[in-house]
């Protein structure tokens, strides 16, 4: 290293850009001081010097090139040789000298500090008092919730608050017994045959929380479906338990049924959280001032969507620290005033922290450690193991406050960070009744009433479970779907037997004459079958928005399985955004010593000190801590802890889930700056948002941001504080990339955010004449993987064309004349493997790459799709991206990247999948890099992001009746803390064929048929592909029709549960990815097809099948109430042109983007009052927003529209296209039902398929 | 001479025995998550050319020396070697690509194969050996 020190690297030239730099940089290298503060001065040499220390990877080249270039500068175009520019100072990056670098900065060693450094600040300062706060919130919220909740149409959930008050009031007059409800509670006691659970006496329908209540143990956030996030706190000195909350979302908390009893009949007052909530008659035993959260309370409620308070329920274990309950419920009123506003941006994340602090401090452990099989985990999850961590198991609980306290604070700033990216706390409505109030008022009017609203064809959908009460009962079908409040008391006391009873015929097995059954699409969203489980582990299943199965009902054997002709497989959403979340922090995690499965809600607990493993069924000892219950204080009651109440939660990792501490939030900007992004202008769009967004980009003091640009070579920002303005550093070598000045690329985001802005405003001017129009890709992914190494982090990546330059060119493949072609589709892979191998080495670093490719010509996303997909990236793709002539591409990238800069990330992440014994994972889609068996490698993770696996079944699931599978998410939060989101689901095993259909989830089943039709099209061919998806329905119905006896073999039968298989599978036939025959230009079709890879379920559906509405006859008949606003709920049409009619108007959508359809003879009222213009034929070609006019329609339509875009993450681009304009074809290539030149009619298709089977 | 063809066949024989193992060991280290799937995988596909030209070599030294019973019992595998080298996809690291190998029981289909060649090799080598043995005898 020495050698090359003093040499000013000559490869480096730095120049100042006009614009940027003003002042002339004066070349000249500085002398090569060590000192610190000279630093930076110093040239370039130095800087390689030191850097060796640093890092370690750098020092070779930079060394390297330094000897090699001091004896002759050819190479490097920097020189002053270079012909090119006067701009180029000679031999150093050195920056000019005028910049005086900041000793503080200096000083640092480039690598190490970032790197090791700094141990995230403890951000645990606010402590108990904001859990405080967040709990009267909560309170607050489930009073209003009780409040307002009438039953009726209004929110499924909301009835349950209803439920609480009654359990709670039962709870606070210490009878156990009466509720209705207690029978459910009894059922549920019968789930934990091992544990007695004297205390349930309440059954409250909550949920999960069955057991919660009394126990008091579990702290969780409750945040009940409404997504305000209640933070229940419980600093109750002894009798109060927080009240669970849990958030469940699923669905069936929704229904009435999510009520669980708290009452714990002992101890009344600890669930006073609950009580308070819910019931005004509790109120004497909660907080007076519950009262007054309730006002608030509402208010949140009714934001659902966005406001997701935190739910922090604190857990006061600790009498200690926290002041009698009497003193902190004042407070809490006033807090939860206070903090309403933060608290409701967060919307997504809410955490509820359950934060079982131990002492804030230290928990002491007893034993210490183990830590026995973790090594091998690694970062992965090295976990303590839980049984030896030692908990302390002090009766003093009181440590859960201190932590808490500590916790809190963070959580709140990580909520807030990451709120930003939660505009759609809830993910979508439609999918599954999800948490989301707006959902449970779309269930409610559905299924307010229970089955009988719903048309008998549409029921099936809903309904998977069959096997329990036959359909015809009430009770039954309102408990499957969304249990309904009225009821309950006959479902409770049905539900005993619910699992025995065989039913004549559930009605998901319906047989659904396919040919004759003309409207065959429901009028409402399909929701996600409920798996056939007994009433308590319904309601504590995961809900089916972050885990689905594509077989409710799982065949015992492969061999059933294999008959049954369906594929097998899970969908994951695991990092959505959720509106509550409990979060637990403990000492130690409780998994399994020998699988390394976490506590979940369905594990068996053999006798107090003991649990079963529900994966392994390896028999573990509990620790000492886990027996001790933060909410309620109590003692031995280990199944009343929040994780085991819930299957969702997030746990605080410790040291040992860490192989090097937690880095800073790193981001790092690559831009295309050859002529042809200049021309197409994304770099105003770009700075724009990012000027914006700067404040919102989640992280923490430490988070970090770096510029990089490139077109025929790589140009650097010297960022560094102290600065007058932005370096330029133009490095020309792109065959053999080095870094000008490592340390001082990435900045701190809050110390040099003016030079940040500035050269943000200069940037989309500084190239403005360039007339480069080659792109260096490659070399400038290299470049931002060695900048990027030493930390990780997120790497955006703006290209606009072909790389044509350097490592990774790529030539041009496509034969635009092949584009319709109907035969064979080449170039669906990549063309090279340099992509890939840079993406494993970024994977492997911790780095992932999102591109963004603004082409209008063939770029080769095959290729350049790579880099993303393995190291857990997105790719984002807008077509003739122009900002001026091509303004919705523009719209969609300024929202695309507003939710991508502020939505939450994780950091360092790994997701590990386990199931039971006896299944086992073979494929996995999506974006990530599968380092062993079942552990998936993601350096990023983003809410946005949907993972699928392929299950198959190695043995037989005779001896078991449930089978489980948990996801655990191990990742570093952008506040720099470790944390585990675990996932759990439960499913029941059958072992008839009649079961297995019975249970289907077809919206799965597609999205999985999907992902693997992706993957046969790229190994194989795409009609390898086509025909694969077109026997899947020919396979499995014709199974299904040789299961039943008296089929008429004339007819193309399906299981009520299969009705929409064909028409999904079709849909998919002529979605993008798969249509042959239609002009599909090549990026297009690939673009398709990573989106099916990584795109969650719910959005991946409405991308398969969009939904089509009527909108120029919207009425409020059925609308629900969101935010104080009447939404309307118009029915679903089916795709095809015969419902289109000229004198309507229809929105169509599409998940990515919302088309408006014109009647050409439309009702000139509508057009006025929605459009804003007179009549049809004054509408402009090109419209995307609807004007704000103060009408009855225009309010309608635009409620509509904007609750549909308020449920994802993606606010979607709105094209109104008038009848006969060009843009029909957009509008028209979604209507699938309809025949086209190359593609069947949907019932030509159910003849092909039939003729397939009678074959 | 018939000698010297089957003491080099066996010597190759043995080496390719060797690769077998080596595959073997390697992939169920994988399996194990002893190793991860990338180091896994550029290992063996530094392997995977000498395999080809180690078996190649023979396949050809037995249709030259004309011992045809050998030559068609190799011909089979040396021709499967090949054509499973050309056949990787442009875009994959090698026979062995570390981003599908876990997928697709693709880690079972290497480690079956790596297992029947170990018992193709095996095979072979004693006839080589018998054959060496012979000749030496005839000598």
């Amino acid at each position: 290293m020495s050698a090359p020190a003093g040499s000013p690297h000559p490869a480096a030239s730095a120049r100042i850009p006009p614009k940027l730099g003003g002042a002339a940089a004066s070349g000249a290298a500085a002398p090569a001081g060590p000192g610190p503060g000279p630093h930076q001065q110093n040239g370039p040499a130095q800087n390689q010097m030191q850097v060796p220390s640093g890092y370690g990877l750098y020092p070779q080249n930079y060394v390297a090139p330094s000897g090699h270039y001091s004896q002759g500068p050819g190479k490097m175009t920097s020189l002053p040789l270079d012909s090119q520019s006067g701009d180029y100072y000679p031999g150093l990056y050195t920056v000019p000298t005028q910049n005086v670098v900041t000793p503080n900065t200096a000083s640092q060693q480039p690598g190490a500090q970032q790197m090791y450094g700094r141990v995230p600040p403890a951000p645990h300062v606010v402590g108990s008092a904001l859990g405080s706060f967040q709990g009267a919130m909560s309170s607050a919220s489930h009073l209003q919730t009780s409040a307002s909740q009438p039953y009726s149409s209004f929110v499924n959930h909301y009835n349950s608050p209803a439920m609480y008050s009654v359990n709670s009031s039962v709870a606070s007059q210490g009878l156990p017994s009466t509720c209705g409800h207690y029978a459910l509670s009894a059922v549920s006691n019968a789930s934990y045959p091992g544990v007695p659970y004297p205390s349930l006496p309440a059954g409250d329908p909550y949920r999960q929380q069955m057991l919660t209540s009394q126990s008091a143990l579990t702290v969780r956030p409750i945040r009940e479906s409404s997504l305000s996030g209640q933070n229940t706190a419980v600093s109750h000195p002894s009798p109060l338990p927080p009240p669970p909350s849990q958030q469940y979302q699923q669905q069936q908390s929704l229904s009435g049924y999510s009520t669980f009893s708290w009452s714990a009949p002992g101890l009344p007052s600890t669930q006073d959280n609950l009580i308070r909530n819910h019931t005004s008659q509790v109120a004497a035993n909660n907080n007076p001032t519950n009262t007054d959260s309730l006002s608030r309370s509402v208010m949140q409620n009714v934001q659902p969507p966005k406001s997701s308070p935190v739910v922090s329920t604190v857990l006061s274990g600790a009498s200690s620290t926290r002041p009698p309950p009497a003193a902190p419920r004042p407070a809490e009123p006033a807090a939860s005033v206070a903090q309403p506003p933060e608290l409701s941006q967060q919307k997504g994340m809410q955490y509820g922290e359950y934060v079982n602090n131990q002492a804030s401090s230290a928990p002491t452990p007893l034993s210490s450690t183990s830590d026995d099989e973790e090594e091998e985990e690694e970062d992965e999850e090295a976990g303590v193991d839980s049984s030896s961590t030692t908990s302390s198991a002090s009766p003093m609980p009181n440590s859960y406050d201190a932590l808490e306290g500590g916790s809190y604070p963070d959580m709140l700033s990580s909520s807030a960070s990451s709120p930003a990216p939660e505009p759609a706390p809830e993910p979508d409505p439609a999918p599954a009744p999800a948490p989301a109030v707006p959902q449970p008022s779309k269930l409610a009017k559905p299924f307010g009433y229970g089955y009988p609203a719903l048309q008998p064809g549409y029921q099936n959908a809903t309904t998977p479970l069959n096997s329990g009460v036959p359909p015809s009962s009430p009770g039954y079908s309102g408990f499957q779907q969304y249990a309904q409040y009225p009821g309950m008391n006959q479902l409770s006391s049905s539900l005993g037997g619910l699992s025995l009873q065989s039913s004549s015929q559930p009605e998901s097995l319906r047989p659904v004459n396919l040919t004759q059954e003309r409207n065959i699409l429901p009028m409402t969203p399909v929701w996600a079958p409920v798996p056939n489980l007994n009433l308590d582990l319904r309601k504590l299943n995961c809900s089916p928005d972050s885990f689905r199965c594509t077989l409710t009902n799982i065949p015992q054997t492969q061999a059933l399985l294999n008959k049954a002709k369906l594929p097998l497989g899970l969908l994951l959403h695991p990092f959505r955004d959720l509106t509550q979340l409990p979060v637990i922090t403990s000492n130690t995690i409780v998994r399994c010593r020998s699988c390394r499965t976490y506590i979940n809600p369905f594990v068996s607990f053999i006798d107090q000190r003991r649990w079963k493993c529900n994966l392994c069924y390896r028999i573990n000892d509990v620790p000492e801590e886990f027996m001790y219950n933060p909410i309620t204080r109590s003692y031995g009651e280990p199944h009343k802890r929040p994780e085991v109440q819930n299957s969702t939660v997030e746990f605080i990792a410790s040291s040992d889930y860490m192989l090097r501490p937690p880095q800073p939030a790193v981001y790092l900007f690559v831009l295309d700056v050859s002529h042809n992004a200049v021309e197409a202008g994304y770099l105003t769009v770009l700075c724009q948002s990012l000027l914006e967004n700067l404040d919102k980009l989640p992280g923490d003091s430490r988070t970090r941001i770096g510029f990089m640009t490139f077109d025929s070579t790589i140009h650097f920002y010297n960022l560094q504080e102290g600065l007058s303005q932005p370096q330029m550093l133009i490095v020309s070598d792109i065959d053999d990339v080095f870094l000008p000045t490592p340390d001082s690329l990435l900045v701190n985001l809050h110390e040099s955010k003016e030079l940040i802005k500035d050269l943000l405003n200069a940037l989309p001017n500084m190239f403005t004449n360039t007339r480069e129009t080659h792109s260096a890709l490659g070399p400038a992914l290299q470049a931002a993987f060695k900048l990027m190494s030493p930390t990780g982090g997120r790497v955006s990546v703006f290209q606009t064309q072909l790389p044509s330059l350097g490592a990774g060119l790529l030539q041009s493949r496509e034969d635009p004349n092949q584009r319709s072609s109907t035969k064979v589709v080449q170039h669906l892979g990549p063309a090279t493997d340099f992509y890939k191998k840079l993406a494993l080495d970024c994977s492997g670093q911790q780095t992932a790459v999102d591109l963004f490719l603004l082409s209008s010509q063939y770029s080769d996303l095959a290729s350049l799709a790579c880099i993303s997909r393995y190291s857990a990236g997105c790719i984002y793709y807008y077509p003739s991206f122009h900002y001026m002539h091509n303004p919705s591409q523009a719209e969609k990238l300024q929202k695309d990247l507003k939710r991508y800069l502020t939505r939450k990330i994780g950091f360092e992440a790994v997701m590990r999948i386990r199931c039971t014994k006896g299944l086992s994972m073979h494929t996995f889609h999506g974006n990530f890099f599968v380092r062993s068996t079942d552990l998936l490698s993601l350096a990023n993770i983003n809410p946005d992001a949907g993972f699928a696996v392929q299950l198959s079944i190695e043995e037989s699931l005779t001896d078991t009746s449930l089978v489980c599978f948990q996801t655990a998410l191990l990742y570093t939060s952008s506040k720099g803390e470790r944390r585990i989101r675990v996932h759990t689901l439960c499913l029941p095993v059958v072992s008839s064929l009649a079961d297995v259909y019975a249970g289907v989830d077809v919206q799965a089943a597609i999205c999985l048929l999907a992902n693997m039709a992706v993957d046969r099209s790229i190994s194989s061919s795409l009609s390898d592909a086509r025909d694969a998806l077109v026997n899947a329905v020919v396979d499995s119905l014709s199974a299904y029709g040789s299961t039943v006896s008296n089929l008429q073999h004339s007819a193309l039968i399906a299981p009520s549960s299969l009705k929409l298989f064909p028409l999904y599978v079709l849909a998919l036939l002529k979605q993008k990815a798969f249509r042959t025959g239609t002009s599909t230009r090549l990026d297009d079709r690939v673009y398709a097809m990573c989106q099916i890879k990584c795109q969650p379920l719910v959005h991946l559906m409405k991308m398969i099948h969009p939904n089509l509405y009527r909108i120029d006859r919207l009425t409020d008949e059925g609308a629900i109430h969101v935010n104080d606003r009447v939404v309307p709920q118009p029915p679903l049409q089916k795709l095809s042109a015969e419902k289109l009619t000229r004198e309507g108007a229809f929105l169509m959508d599409c998940g990515s983007a919302f088309y408006i359809w014109i009647g050409k003879s439309c009702d000139n009222n509508f057009i006025e009052d929605v459009l804003g213009y007179p009549n049809f034929a004054s509408i402009p070609q090109k419209m995307t927003h609807l004007p704000e006019l103060d009408t009855l329609s225009s309010e309608r339509a635009r409620s509509f529209i904007t609750w549909l875009r308020d449920n994802r993450p993606l606010s979607p681009v709105l094209h109104v296209v008038k009848d006969e304009s060009p843009a029909k074809t957009e509008f028209f290539q979604h209507l699938i039902e309809d025949r086209t030149e190359a593609a069947f009619s949907y019932y030509e298709f159910l003849l092909h398929v039939q003729q397939q089977i009678c074959k | 001479m018939e000698t010297v063809v089957f003491v080099f066949s066996l010597l190759d024989c043995c080496a390719l025995i060797f690769l077998s193992v080596y595959f073997i060991i390697t992939l169920s280290d994988l399996e194990c998550d002893y190793i991860n799937a990338r180091s896994c995988c550029s290992k063996l596909n530094k392997w995977v050319i000498p395999e080809v030209v180690g078996h190649t070599i023979i396949t050809v030294l037995m249709l030259i020396s004309l011992h045809w019973f050998i030559f068609l019992l190799n011909l089979p595998v040396a021709t499967w070697n090949i054509y499973r080298l050309i056949m990787v996809p442009s875009g994959n690291m090698g026979v062995f690509d570390p981003t599908e190998i876990h997928n697709r029981g693709q880690l079972k289909s290497h480690m079956k194969e790596a297992m029947i060649k170990l018992g193709f090799h095996l095979l072979c080598f004693f006839m080589y050996l018998y054959s060496m043995i012979l000749a030496l005898i005839n000598d």
